[in-house]
């Protein structure tokens, strides 16, 4: 079977004084190739630890993580990732950066040099090549990640927080690259995200996640990332649909907070 | 205390002198801004402060010592050279007290000198003279050439009309004149404020002495080689350090055995201090050059070691997780992510471990060395050659500076990175 297939997964750990935490709880879900699905929750929801899991970092105590019908057991190239910064190497150049993947497989400069010079072209970095890492700006730094994690042909793109701590105009111009390196390249996408509306705009699927303990609260399919890919994302926003999803979600977040502060209130 | 005051004074001098008279005229950014107290970025080093600082202290060293540097009205008061008189009233059984007037030719030392010649004058007590040394005193016996001496009941009761007994003085203008406890004058000529040369020596006779051992050498080896040698020390003993300590230092990083391991020994020996090891050095390996670079080793691995630690440790876990899901093997990580990350924190630990083992090779040479340029101070300090002492301290400041300069420069070469994380 293709595509990514996530069964039953729970992860259960023991903290230092002797309670337990209950991260995940029987979450399935299954991704097809070439969908972009965007996660969104309260904080402790569970969704990075879903994340790691899916990445190979963490392994689950149940259930487990298919990949085109072979188990995940670790991180490999199959399964590119993208941080929400400080994930570049400083003492590489962009290019070099850009080309790491490719680099550690083995291949020699001539063989990946086409690719990562058109990537470089695609996100618009192709006059800083050769610049020094942290003399860019926070957005073109991301853009060196996705470039990066795009030069190494990865199946599935997990994508945690990218756009985090960019500012909002910034936010924006790389909400509609991520639309546009999507319909590009047809990779399959999970982004984790605390913005209702970057879900919202980016997730072809939407899922919602909730907290104590982790797990799927509700799904959605959505039309806004198609329609962005071709229109502005500001006409996007302006849909009605949309501002009534947004409301819905907000408030279903805004229900699990309160929630979450009125038990904490009460075990006190 | 006095140079203490006149340091002050010329501090705040010259503060309001050059804020009166030099006008700052840069356009900056940091010379727009109006809060500059408390702002650390804000405060930049004043050149003309430093060069006026350094200015000073050759000011205050040439003044203090009669230097030829400094022009002679800034000479603080020297000692009394020349030749000082001073007279003294003698009693003596059965005649009556008189007075003779004593000459005492005062040299500068090294200088070969006579006493003066003079008439000894009429009266039963006889005119004397005497020689000293500047900064020195002597015994005057003034009842030698005396017709009545000390059988005859002579002593002295008076000096310059003012009377002295065993044990008191008097300050005439050329120096002080004590009497002894058993009645013998003792001639003390001023001393002025500057100091003596075996204390103390001139700048420039620490530049003539250095010239003079830059040609000659010193104790049978040439200057280079004083330096040279204990420059080689420091490099071997750093050099041997870093090769054990770096690979420590990733292994503690890296694996929980190693950290487990070699933590109880390098969080005890890190706070020993080096010198503290000398003594068990050199009854395990003696004065010759394996104990110094044993010592010097010691002094750098655990730094080294620390360093490379840290360095491992404090790479971001996205780095390593982004490397992996680029698909990088565990060799791969090693090469490309964890030993970069880690060479700034390496640097500093290089650049700290070198003025440690500077500081302790020369600590070392003081205790036994036959070369070297701790050796070289502490064999002119046993023969009070103050010269040599003043101008080794310089050199080892100047060489401690330049290896600092050198490392820095060569982390800015070759870790651009390091901060920018």
């Amino acid at each position: 079977m293709s595509g990514l297939e996530i069964e039953n997964l729970s992860m259960r750990f023991d903290l230092p004084n002797g309670s337990s935490v209950q991260a995940l709880k029987d979450v399935s879900l299954h991704l097809a190739e070439g969908e972009l699905l965007s996660v969104l929750g309260p904080s402790g929801c569970g969704k990075t630890t879903l994340l790691n899991i899916v990445a190979g970092f963490l392994a689950p105590t149940e259930g487990q993580i298919r990949l085109n019908g072979h188990t995940v057991t670790g991180p490999a190239a199959e399964r590119g990732m993208v941080f929400q910064q400080g994930a570049l190497f400083e003492w590489m150049n962009v290019r070099e950066n850009v080309a790491f993947g490719p680099r550690m497989a083995g291949k020699r400069e001539r063989d990946w040099a086409g690719t990562v010079d058109h990537l470089l072209e695609v996100v618009g970095l192709r006059d800083f090549k050769e610049k020094a890492v942290y003399e860019l700006s926070g957005g073109m730094q991301q853009r060196v990640a996705l470039a990066r994690c795009l030069a190494n042909d990865p199946d599935v793109i997990l994508m945690d927080e990218p756009l985090g701590a960019l500012d909002a105009l910034t936010r924006e111009k790389m909400q509609s690259l991520v639309l546009k390196l999507w319909k590009e390249t047809g990779k399959t996408i999970i982004l984790i995200t605390h913005s209702v509306e970057e879900a919202l705009l980016l997730g072809e699927r939407l899922l919602v996640m909730a907290p104590r303990p982790g797990r799927i609260h509700k799904e959605y399919r959505l039309p806004f990332a198609d329609l962005g890919v071709g229109e502005d994302l500001r006409t996007v926003k302006k849909h009605p649909e949309f501002n009534k999803t947004r409301e819905e979600i907000l408030g279903m977040i805004w229900d699990m907070e309160e929630e979450i502060m009125g038990r904490t209130e009460e075990t006190q | 205390m006095i140079v203490l005051l006149i340091y002050v004074a010329i501090f705040v001098a010259s503060f309001f002198l050059v804020k009166l008279l030099v006008h700052k005229t840069t356009r900056d950014f940091t010379a727009r801004k109006t809060v500059t107290f408390g702002d650390e970025s804000a405060v930049r080093p004043n050149r003309i402060a430093s060069v006026i600082s350094v200015l000073t202290i050759f000011l205050l060293w040439g003044a203090f010592t009669g230097s030829s540097w400094v022009p002679g009205f800034l000479h603080a008061p020297g000692p009394f050279v020349g030749d000082a008189t001073f007279t003294y009233t003698a009693e003596a059984e059965g005649v009556a007290p008189d007075d003779a007037t004593v000459t005492v030719r005062v040299f500068p030392v090294g200088e070969d000198v006579e006493a003066p010649e003079i008439d000894p004058g009429a009266g039963w007590a006889k005119d004397d003279s005497d020689s000293v040394g500047a900064w020195r005193s002597g015994l005057i016996r003034v009842d030698r050439n005396d017709r009545y001496g000390r059988d005859e009941g002579h002593t002295v009761v008076a000096v310059n009309g003012e009377p002295i007994a065993p044990g008191g003085e008097v300050i005439t203008e050329f120096g002080r004149v004590g009497m002894s406890p058993k009645g013998t004058l003792n001639f003390e000529p001023r001393k002025g404020w500057q100091m003596e040369p075996i204390w103390l020596p001139p700048p420039e006779a620490v530049l003539a002495r250095l010239k003079e051992i830059a040609q000659d050498g010193y104790r049978d080896s040439t200057l280079w080689e004083h330096l040279g040698w204990s420059l080689f020390r420091v490099i071997a003993g750093f050099f041997f350090g870093a090769l054990i300590g770096i690979p420590l230092g990733y292994a503690m990083g890296l694996s929980d055995w190693f950290r487990g391991w070699f933590d109880p020994i390098v969080e005890f020996m890190r706070p020993v201090p080096p010198l503290a090891l000398i003594p068990l050095v050199i009854i395990w390996a003696g004065i010759g050059e394996t104990g110094k670079i044993i010592l010097l080793f010691l002094a750098a691995l655990w730094i080294m070691a620390i360093a490379a630690r840290s360095g491992v440790s404090g790479v971001k876990i996205s780095k390593v997780h982004a490397a992996y899901s680029l698909g990088a093997s565990k060799a791969q990580i090693m090469r490309h992510v964890i030993v970069p990350n880690s060479l700034p924190e390496i640097f500093t630990g290089a650049r700290v471990a070198m003025g440690v083992c500077w500081g302790t090779v020369v600590a070392a040479e003081l205790v036994a060395a036959e070369k070297g340029a701790g050796m070289m101070i502490m064999v002119a300090s046993k023969f009070q050659l103050t010269d040599i002492v003043i101008m080794g301290i310089i050199l080892i400041g100047v060489i401690g500076f330049g290896i600092d300069i050198l490392m820095r420069f060569a982390e800015k070469a070759l870790v651009p990175w390091k901060g920018r994380g």
